[in-house]
């Protein structure tokens, strides 16, 4: 892959990230000086650098050569490794820095309505600025040095977002699971880095992936396995999904901004990237086809279960995200259709949180859906762009998902074989499934009697958020159909991945796939109408449930497993240690010291100040010394 | 030398000086040690120190045997009566041992140690010719000058310096001795005998000698009797007459070991003995 | 009759002097004890110079005796002044030193 130097705009593309940077520290160093026109100064760098972004995304489809290199600075230099700080420009980073800097500026308009009442509004404009710039070095960095800075900087600004309101117990409990979660998959990805740096010496991607033919098969499966604990971890991938739910404990826009759209496709992005390295391991490729599938399964299963808007939403995104993943694990075929999905998703699903905080909004902070119903009346704004992006996310024809979800069954059915088969049964019925709980939260939001609490009066929210809330229903609907038809993504993307080869012999016809999903998907919508529409809805969950429910509410039991697995075994394992460390070492230490100290005491009492006691010391001394004499003559 | 000069044989005069002289240094310095009164031991020391004295003077040395008995048992032993006059000694020291296995190791060590420098010595000096001093100092048949010429005519010459430092050496110590015993007092509040007696009847609470060292005195009662070190009554303060009873006591002091003697009831520290000197440290001055 | 005799003597009475330090408390009587041993010394001294037919034995048993003479007014001296803070002549009161 060709690199040229950039030139023009280009070259200024380091400002996309130091705009949001320079914004985060004005806000957080600034201090309360900056408290009422802070959230305009953050929006205004974001829409800046989307400014930016689409100029300079114009100026790249002109270039001939469509990969565009920036040196920066030199970040390490030490004997044998030389890591220095670039950008790379390519049509894959554009559509990222794109859809980060466009949704990320309708998030942060959204967010000055929905923070509009909270004290520490300014500290939050500063964290979205921080992850802002940090997501965008990770799709910037042109190494996997400058992609893993940046992986760190989005998982901090998670974090410190998710822990954003760090007086509720179960906010500052989630943003620690999340921090520890993602460090298991962050442990993977920088040994990723160690295995690049020992055996081939480079960590640019150039270097890295223009190479990975020299590695052997062995070590190629290794890294493309580390690689994806570090993806699973980021994304909320099985086996390291637990962490994804519970984030929804940050507030909404953090919700719709990182854990829906941009942060958590990171380890999307980080696969696609890393594509060369997948296409020369089968067995890489493999388990990230598994993954994917089984997330697929675990996100719909454990979506249909919860209660809280926003929980679900999560689940949901886990699940979407193992499409991505399926897609990617599926080799040349997947990765355009992996990457229009992702931006498919990022707007629908983007559109769908905004909606639940809208609603969140008007309900007084209330997310249980069970409180909810007959909203559809209240909240005309919020219920059609809601409605838009729940067609869109359940794949009904023409809207966004159909286009890009379409294309990820039918790569899978193409796959052949059982395999095949599997895949694509597998996706089909999490489109099943997705359809049923999308639709179980729409009829228990907007539709059926009101539940409401009292003293609630649901109202509509203002213009400034219910403006990004449109914009993103319009690119729900027409996202896809323009990606897919209109600007191709396939063309835009064949720089990176390859020309698109025009699939010849698909094992089941598209109009057959089409067919069967939009059956499929009208069943699951018609189960969740029977179960949940037609019925009244109980204000408190039932508690006797059947067991695949109680399993589904329990999130298929991953934190049990995480717990009995891991965490037990880890006490265990501390507590033996600390027993050793305390009684074994320390006591050693301790004992001789005691030991030494006891003597001491021991012997100090021979000093007993009598000074007759000393004269008789020196007496025996004397009577010493002439024995010795004696017998040394004699 | 030894083998040059003549032997001088020892007569019997000396040997029945020796044999004489001999016991009753060594009772007197028995006696020294067991003495329980510290007077009695002074004497007992006089009594060696007289022996010794004559022991130098049969030794051909008659300066030093003189210098003993002026210097050592005239002014010596004066200044050590001296001190315990004003120490305040009219009653006997304890003879309860408070260290324990002292007086066994003390004895037994002092045993060895007699036995194997004597034994030591006697094997050496067995055969030890007697030189004499006739061809130094002139003696009985000497041609040369007396003891005391010679004695001045090697402390002029040879230990010359060794003289003159003795010299520094004994006004450091005179003025050593002038300002360990000095009290600075104020010009002009000098008491009177009468002031200082008065003083000390009127705020005492023990105008009379203090009692010997290593005796707790605790109570003011005469029934009560004075403690030896090891906290048993002392047979000695028994009064006449009363029988020995409990009394309140002041509590006992913190030290097991041997107390601070009288002081032991009013303070643990060196302050609270303070306290009682200035009551009663007239009898001192 | 030899010097011997002398010399034992002077032996026997250093370690009666010796024996004297270690079993009584009264500082001024331990002084006394510390007397006999030096006398002791100057015993052995004088002996030697009448078996060596020297006068050096007798000039450093004079020397002895000043230093001694020193020592005790110093030594006494010291007595007092502990007596008149203490109240005591005990060698075993003077004990703070110690562990």
């Amino acid at each position: 892959m060709e690199t040229v130097p950039a030139t023009g705009l280009l070259a200024a593309s380091w400002l996309l990230i130091a705009l949001p940077l320079a914004g985060a520290a004005v806000l957080l160093l600034g201090g309360k000086r900056t408290d009422r026109w802070g959230h305009l100064l953050a929006i205004g760098t974001v829409v800046a650098a989307f400014v930016l972004a689409v100029a300079s995304t114009v100026q790249l489809s002109g270039l001939t050569t469509k990969s565009v290199g920036v040196e920066l600075f030199t970040f390490i230099s030490t004997g044998q490794l030389d890591v220095t700080a670039g950008l790379l420009y390519d049509p894959l980073s554009a559509v990222f820095v794109l859809l980060i800097t466009g949704v990320g500026a309708l998030i942060h308009v959204y967010s000055v309505g929905y923070m509009a009442h909270d004290p520490a509004r300014r500290r939050f404009f500063a964290y979205l600025n921080l992850f802002v710039a940090a997501m965008l070095l990770l799709v910037l960095g042109d190494s996997f040095v400058a992609l893993y800075v940046g992986w760190e900087g989005v998982g901090l600004a998670s974090y410190l977002l998710i822990a954003f309101w760090y007086q509720r117990p179960a906010a500052a409990t989630a943003a620690k699971k999340a921090f520890v979660m993602n460090r298991v998959g962050d442990v993977g990805l920088a040994l990723a880095v160690f295995v690049m740096f020992v055996q081939l010496g480079t960590t640019s991607y150039a270097g890295v992936l223009g190479s990975v033919g020299l590695l052997a098969g062995g070590t190629v499966t290794a890294l493309g396995l580390l690689l994806l604990l570090g993806a699973c971890g980021k994304s909320g991938q099985f086996p390291l999904q637990a962490w994804l739910p519970d984030a929804m404990e940050g507030p909404t826009p953090v919700s719709a901004l990182i854990h829906a759209a941009t942060m958590v496709t990171a380890g999307v992005y980080l696969i696609a990237r890393s594509a060369p390295v997948f296409d020369a391991s089968p067995t890489a490729r493999t388990v990230v086809l598994v993954v994917g599938a089984i997330t697929i399964l675990i996100g719909a299963v454990a979506g249909c279960a919860f209660d809280d808007i926003k929980k679900v939403l999560a689940w949901s995104t886990v699940s979407q995200i193992g499409y991505m993943f399926l897609a990617v694990g599926l080799g040349p075929v997947g990765y355009v259709a992996a990457i229009a999905h992702l931006l498919t998703h990022g707007f629908f699903k983007a559109g769908l949180f905004l909606g639940a905080g809208s609603v969140m909004h008007g309900m007084g902070d209330q997310t249980d859906m069970r409180r909810f119903g007959g909203l559809a009346g209240r909240m005309k704004t919020t219920f059609v762009t809601f409605g838009l992006g729940y067609l869109a996310l359940i794949g009904f024809p023409f809207l966004s998902g159909y286009w890009t979800k379409d294309a990820i069954i039918e790569a899978a059915f193409d796959r052949g074989g059982v395999s095949g088969y599997l895949l694509g049964g597998v996706a089909v019925l999490g489109a099943g499934l997705t359809a049923f709980y999308m639709t179980r939260l729409m009829l228990m939001t907007f539709a059926g009697r009101p539940r409401w609490e009292d003293g609630v009066h649901p109202h509509e929210s203002p213009a400034v958020m219910t403006a990004p809330m449109v914009v993103l229903a319009v690119g729900s609907v027409a996202a896809g159909f323009l990606l897919v038809e209109v600007f191709p993504l396939a063309d835009w993307l064949a720089p990176v991945f390859g020309a698109p080869e025009e699939a010849t012999a698909h094992v089941v016809p598209p109009l057959a796939v089409s067919v069967l999903v939009t059956l499929v998907v009208a069943v699951g919508v018609l189960v969740a109408w029977l179960f949940v529409g037609r019925r009244e809805v109980p204000v408190v969950a039932p508690e006797r449930v059947s067991l695949p429910v109680r399993a589904a509410r329990n999130a298929l039991y991953a934190d049990t497993v995480n717990e009995t697995v891991f965490m037990r075994p880890g006490m265990w394992l501390t507590r033996a240690l600390v027993y050793v460390d305390n009684r074994g070492v320390d006591g050693l230490v301790n004992g001789i010291g005691a030991g030494l100290g006891g003597s001491s005491s021991r012997l100090g009492r021979t000093q007993t100040g009598f000074v007759r006691s000393y004269a008789l010391g020196m007496l025996g001394g004397a009577v010493l010394v002439a024995a010795a004499l004696l017998a040394v003559a004699s | 030398m030894t083998d040059v000069l003549a032997a001088v044989e020892i007569g019997t005069g000396e040997a029945v000086t020796f044999w004489v002289l001999g016991p009753i240094a060594l009772a007197g310095a028995l006696g020294m040690v067991f003495a329980r009164n510290a007077v009695h031991s002074a004497l007992f020391l006089v009594n060696t120190m007289l022996a010794l004295g004559v022991f130098y003077v049969v030794q051909e040395a008659p300066f030093l045997g003189a210098v003993q008995i002026i210097v050592y048992t005239g002014a010596i032993m004066i200044l050590f009566l001296f001190v315990l006059m004003l120490v305040g000694r009219d009653s006997s020291d304890s003879v309860v041992e408070t260290l324990r296995g002292q007086r066994v190791a003390a004895t037994v060590l002092g045993v060895g140690f007699a036995g194997l420098v004597g034994a030591g010595i006697a094997r050496a000096t067995q055969d030890l010719p007697v030189a004499g001093l006739e061809a130094v100092q002139g003696g009985a048949g000497g041609a040369a000058d007396g003891n005391i010429e010679a004695i001045a005519r090697l402390l002029f010459t040879r230990y010359l310096p060794a003289f003159e430092v003795t010299s520094a050496l004994l006004i450091t110590a005179a003025v050593g001795a002038m300002v360990l015993a000095h009290i600075e007092r104020e010009p002009g509040s000098r008491q009177t005998q009468k002031e200082l007696s008065r003083a000390r009847f009127l705020t005492s609470e023990h105008p009379q000698t203090l009692p010997g060292p290593g005796i707790y005195a605790r109570a003011n009662s005469i029934a009560a009797p004075g403690r030896l070190p090891d906290g048993s009554p002392s047979e000695a303060s028994f009064a006449t007459g009363v029988e020995p009873q409990v009394v309140d006591e002041l509590p006992p002091g913190g030290h097991s070991g041997g107390g601070w003697g009288p002081g032991a009831g009013r303070g643990d520290g060196p302050d609270g003995a303070l306290g009682t000197t200035r009551g009663t440290g007239g009898e001192l001055r | 009759m030899s010097l011997t005799n002398y010399l034992v003597l002077a032996a026997v009475l250093f370690t009666i002097g010796a024996v004297g330090v270690l079993v009584r408390r009264n500082a001024i009587v331990v002084f006394m004890c510390i007397e006999l041993m030096l006398n002791s010394v100057n015993l052995t001294l004088v002996t030697f110079a009448r078996a060596t037919g020297t006068l050096d034995g007798q000039v450093i048993a004079f020397f002895v005796m000043v230093v001694a003479a020193a020592e005790v007014v110093v030594g006494l001296a010291i007595i007092m002044s502990i007596y008149r803070t203490r109240r005591s002549a005990s060698v075993d009161d003077a004990n703070l030193l110690k562990y």
